[in-house]
């Protein structure tokens, strides 16, 4: 991915591809797909924090869900609009920084890290399941408890018209660009090669005089504020939430996408995210085989056979097959070194 | 006073099912240092060995929960040390994400199994009155039940020559085996004991809760935070964090509901991991057991 020509090449070519897959398959489809997309931004905030700055948040999802309720929320007490979007990104990223204070500042160890994350999801999960009837709400927002908010106004577009199923994936798929753009050039930048290098070696990066809690900190908030926009996208996407987001099925399948898709890569995630959530949505037509069952094997076959993911092992196809044409072996291209966590 | 001693009696037995239910992973975290993620199942399937073996086979109660629950759960345990978690050691988060696998799937297979319906047996004991109050007898035998698991750990860890060895195992595994000792059997049957440690924890609980498959989620995060904020010396640290949460998760649920005492034992957890990384044990109770 160094030519700068295919990288641009390609960009192209995937917006192209978006814009025209509403033309070719049904809307149930297009509906689908949108959902894989916003699935997608998601696993890219985890492909960051953890693939990149080699943070192992086991409950990713809090930060989802939390974008999503703070969306549904301030959208039912201000209307759907940019102050609903804007907290649905604030309100995780500063969670995610207080929970980091806690975590980076105490520096406990990558396990520990995990676990704790596992917990906070899990007991937000149950806290919100327990606050239905009248008497919990923020606002005039009832939390609704396992029912969930129902009917959350939508946003619409800037000129005040009505988001159609299409004008949905379209946002969709520019938010996913742009959030991958985004983490593209940030890594580019000075904090992000730090965070590369704290995943990389941490104790090494402190003593070269970096502040390592406050660099994971803040990759830790970026990472909390692109899940919550995932979760925006997907509390507009149903008109819908409920406590299920922050349950430990959700969090599990976050982190498979990333382990198949490959940990230090960026696109392995999206793609294996969306051919993921295409196989389960298969798997959940028939009534045979449980999906959660397939997910579980397909990750301990995955941690057990083929730890750094799909993606460096597919990025390494293109050099066997020149190296063969060539005649003669050559290096691997390292396609960001699949994240060797725990030895470090 | 009838009221302070049935509140007494309500702390012990919340401590005594932190323990029942944290042994087991405490266990094999601390002796090497596996954290499992498939521990809420191997509760659940305890479960169901007991709900099963009284209702479908008839078997007498105490039996189940005793003999049978520890005994199926063991074995599930060390068919999945082969197969899994053997080829995991030392990479502490690879195994965590194996064992979630795991998890995951073994819910799966029990959905597909029983069906997403929660089953349950009525309390073999009857309830036990205290002036004008009155308290279920299981909780009794809750207490003992943990009681008794604390102390017989205890013992085996300390007067067997499998403890002496499976300490040792912890503290170098390579000096173990240049002894004559062999570090991965340990390794197995310790992770079997955990297992039937979850299953018998499972066992004892079936009679009060309702098991469904996704059962394990419900034990699984106030098992790990007792674990983690014990630290790494295994009774002594489970006993510390179980009594301080169990104290806490009570007298919370007692003075607002059951989901503001499970709030409040989190917040005292990350708190008390910001002030003590290491666990309790880490800076207390330094050379127990």
């Amino acid at each position: 991915m160094k030519n700068p020509v295919l990288n641009i090449s390609s960009l192209v070519g995937v917006i192209v591809l978006a814009f025209a897959i509403p033309y070719f398959v049904e809307a149930f489809t297009v509906l689908n797909f949108t959902v894989y997309i916003i699935m997608a931004i998601l696993s890219l905030s985890l492909a960051f924090v953890w693939g990149m700055g080699g943070i192992m948040v086991l409950g990713h999802s809090a930060f989802f869900g939390l974008g999503a309720y703070a969306y549904a929320i301030a959208a039912v007490n201000f209307g759907p609009g940019w102050e609903a979007v804007t907290l649905s990104m604030l309100v995780p990223a500063t969670f995610a920084a207080l929970l980091g204070y806690f975590m980076f500042y105490g520096r406990i160890s990558d396990i520990y890290v995990g676990v704790i994350t596992l917990a906070v999801t899990l007991i937000l999960f149950n806290l919100i399941n327990s606050t239905s009837g009248p008497q919990y709400k923020i606002g005039s927002a009832p939390i609704g408890g396992y029912n969930g908010i129902t009917a959350v106004p939508t946003l619409s577009w800037p000129n005040g018209n009505f988001i159609d199923i299409n004008g949905m994936f379209y946002l969709s798929v520019g938010l996913l660009i742009l959030s991958y753009l985004f983490i593209r050039y940030y890594l580019s930048t000075r904090y992000g090669k730090v965070t590369v290098a704290i995943r990389e070696n941490e104790r090494r990066a402190e003593l070269l005089g970096y502040n390592v809690a406050q660099s994971k900190l803040i990759t830790f908030s970026i990472g909390g504020a692109i899940a919550g926009l995932a979760g925006c996208m997907f509390a507009n996407w149903g008109s819908f939430v409920g406590p299920t987001i922050f349950g430990l099925v959700q969090s599990a399948q976050i982190i498979i996408w990333v382990i198949v898709g490959g940990r230090g890569t960026l696109i392995g995630p999206i793609l294996s995210c969306i051919a993921i959530q295409w196989m389960t949505t298969q798997l959940g037509m028939q009534q045979v085989v449980n999906v959660g069952f397939v997910l579980g094997i397909v990750l301990t076959i995955f941690v057990l056979l083929v730890p750094s993911g799909l993606a460096p092992l597919l990025a390494k196809i293109p050099n066997v097959v020149r190296s063969r044409l060539n005649g003669k072996p050559k290096e691997d291209v390292a396609l960001g070194s699949p994240a060797e966590e725990g030895q470090t | 006073m009838d009221f302070a001693s049935i509140l007494a009696i309500e702390i012990l037995g919340s401590i005594a099912i932190l323990v029942l239910i944290s042994i087991g992973l405490a266990v094999v975290f601390g002796m090497m240092k596996v954290i499992n993620m498939a521990h809420g199942e191997f509760i659940m399937l305890g479960g169901y060995v007991t709900i099963f073996g009284t209702t479908h086979a008839g078997l007498n109660i105490w039996f189940c929960i005793l003999v049978l629950s520890p005994l199926i759960v063991g074995l599930v345990g060390l068919v999945l040390e082969w197969l899994v978690v053997r080829h995991l050691y030392g990479r502490m988060i690879d195994t965590m994400l194996a064992t979630w696998g795991l998890s995951l799937a073994i819910v799966g297979l029990m959905t597909m199994l029983v069906g997403n319906t929660t089953t349950g047996i009525s309390t073999p004991l009857p309830s036990v009155a205290i002036g004008k109050f009155s308290t279920s007898g299981h909780v009794f035998f809750l207490i003992a039940l943990a009681t008794f698991v604390i102390i017989a750990l205890a013992c085996l860890f300390k007067f067997t020559t499998f403890g002496l060895t499976a300490r040792a195992t912890t503290q170098d595994a390579n000096m173990v085996a240049n002894l004559g000792g062999n570090p991965r059997r340990i390794y197995a049957v310790t992770f079997g004991l955990g297992a039937a440690l979850a299953g018998l924890g499972g066992g004892a609980l079936a009679p009060i809760i309702g098991v469904i498959p996704t059962i394990g989620i419900t034990y699984i995060a106030k098992a790990f935070i007792t674990v983690i904020s014990g630290g790494a010396t295994v009774i002594a640290g489970n006993l510390a964090a179980t009594s301080l949460f169990g104290t806490i998760n009570q007298l919370f649920t007692y003075w607002y509901t059951p989901i503001i005492g499970e709030v409040a034992l989190l917040v005292c957890a990350v708190i008390l991991i910001r002030l003590l990384p290491q666990g309790i044990t880490g800076r207390f109770f330094k050379g127990t057991i």
